[in-house]
């Protein structure tokens, strides 16, 4: 659940109120809340911690994170569950 | 992908490794509070290739772990009411209650739902007027601002079928009642770098000169935890006790200002339970009364629950860095991550999760053992 992961802001847009932004996690792309990151720019890398982006950082230290991310996506994945826990099958059935 | 490989190069690791070895001259014990780090600590053997001076011990940095079986027990009433959909971060569903866990009351009918993010569960409550939406706000610092944030925009958006069920916990007050047992052993903490990100390091600060503790906000990477404790062993050998940021790519002395000041906005300090270790004064955020409407708690009035924590299980003990998983009489025999006894087994930042899942891989893993020699 602490777990931050550094994603590139493809896209900023406002939902109901918020500032919102598509984050692309080495390929995944998803939604987060950026009002913690105000200043952020499309372009720009996020931590992005359970939905929110929480800190802006360089391009070659979000590259650099990706290795710790990947490890632990894997040990996760040994448990049938993804990296917060949540269980693969679950989610599958939630894709439907 | 050139900056992966430049990072899995062990060069660098060699580097710091042999100079923490020249560094060290006597015994020191580091503890790593985040169970992130304790992770790739014990992934990558880490404690195995350090000199033998340095111990390392895990801390208490486990949400899943330490939120209290009192709250556990709560979620599972709430979420087994009829009109209400329940919704958590995943890795709190199998959590062992007293006699249940969320999946089971999942599995009996309970509409449970796991979100990414509290603004998922705003969502949800938006598409379901009719029924109660409750979202499972636990936790430490770092997911404190997005649950803030949820009941901030509730408000704003007049939605009042939403509420939480809070059961935060802060960092540095589980710090000093580590360093003021008796039993302390702990001379240096690696502090959680993600915590450091929203909190800053401000507050470690009259810690580290009141207990003469070395305190080093670490990343969680296998590189930031080496770095992590070189910095710290060079301060122990020097004799300083002062905070200094290893994270520097993300952490910023003040930390994230507009986080803090929403979680101060809609929580307020309170002391707190911590599963296995006890209440730890002014350790924990509850809704403030302004706000007691979002407040799942007072809603639900879920009355008195009494609790019944399994008599094996030490992972208080575990938490407080005093004992190493498997020392655990239980450790691997009835207690896994399948059927796990305790909360340190359920999660991937458990200690008991992460032994028990290296500790069997680890005679045929190369990574940094190799450097030992
Ligand atoms: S091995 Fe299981 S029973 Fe033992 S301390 Fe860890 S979680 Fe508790």
């Amino acid at each position: 659940m602490c777990l931050g992961i550094p994603g590139k802001v493809e896209e900023i847009f406002d939902e109901n109120g918020l500032k919102m932004g598509n984050i692309n996690y080495a390929g995944t792309l998803n939604k987060a809340c950026l009002e913690y990151v105000p200043e952020i720019k499309v372009g720009q890398y996020t931590i992005v911690h359970a939905g929110f982006g929480i800190s802006i950082i360089d391009e070659d230290e979000a590259m650099k994170s990706y290795e710790a991310w990947e490890e632990l996506v894997e040990f996760a994945a040994k448990d049938g569950v993804d990296l917060y826990g949540n269980p693969l099958e679950e989610i599958k059935s939630l894709d439907k | 992908m050139k900056y992966l490989d430049e990072f899995r190069d062990p060069v660098i690791a060699k580097q710091i490794l042999s100079e923490i070895k020249n560094t060290v001259t006597k015994p020191w014990v580091i503890m790593e509070v985040c169970g992130g780090q304790t992770h790739t600590i014990i992934k990558n053997g880490i404690d195995q290739i350090l000199p033998k001076e340095i111990e390392l011990v895990h801390g208490p940095g486990c949400p899943v772990c330490v939120t209290p079986l009192e709250i556990i027990d709560k979620a599972m009433a709430i979420a087994s009411l009829p009109n209400v959909i329940f919704t958590s971060f995943g890795d709190m569903l199998r959590v062992p209650g007293s006699n249940k866990d969320l999946f089971q009351i999942k599995s009996e009918g309970g509409d449970i739902r796991i979100v990414y993010s509290p603004l998922e569960s705003l969502k949800i409550a938006r598409n379901n007027p009719d029924k109660e939406v409750v979202f499972f706000a636990v936790g430490f610092e770092t997911t404190a601002p997005g649950n803030a944030m949820a009941i901030h925009q509730a408000q704003r958006e007049g939605l009042s079928n939403f509420s939480e069920l809070v059961s935060h916990v802060l960092v540095p007050p589980a710090m000093t009642a580590l360093l003021s047992s008796p039993k302390n052993r702990v001379q240096a903490y690696l502090a959680a770098g993600h915590v450091c990100v929203i909190m800053g390091w401000q507050e470690y600060e009259p810690i580290a000169k009141k207990y003469k503790v070395q305190i080093i906000p670490t990343g969680f990477e296998s590189i930031d935890v080496l770095e992590g404790i070189l910095l710290a062993v060079k301060q122990l050998e020097k004799g300083k006790h002062v905070v200094e940021n290893q994270y520097l790519r993300a952490v910023l002395r003040d930390g994230n200002r507009p986080a803090q000041d929403l979680i101060s906005k809609i929580y307020e300090v309170v002391n707190r339970k911590w599963r296995g270790i006890g209440e730890i004064p002014q350790s924990g955020l509850k809704i403030r009364n302004e706000y007691s409407n979002y407040d799942a708690e007072i809603k639900f009035n879920v009355g008195d629950i009494i609790t019944q924590e399994s008599d094996k299980c030490i992972a208080g003990i575990v938490l407080q860095g005093l004992k190493k998983p498997y020392e655990c009489p239980a450790f691997g025999k009835e207690c896994t991550p399948m059927n796990p006894l305790g909360a340190t087994m359920v999660s991937s930042e458990g200690a008991c999760a992460a032994y028990y899942r290296y500790q069997r891989i680890k005679n045929d893993e190369k990574s940094l053992k190799d450097l030992r020699e």
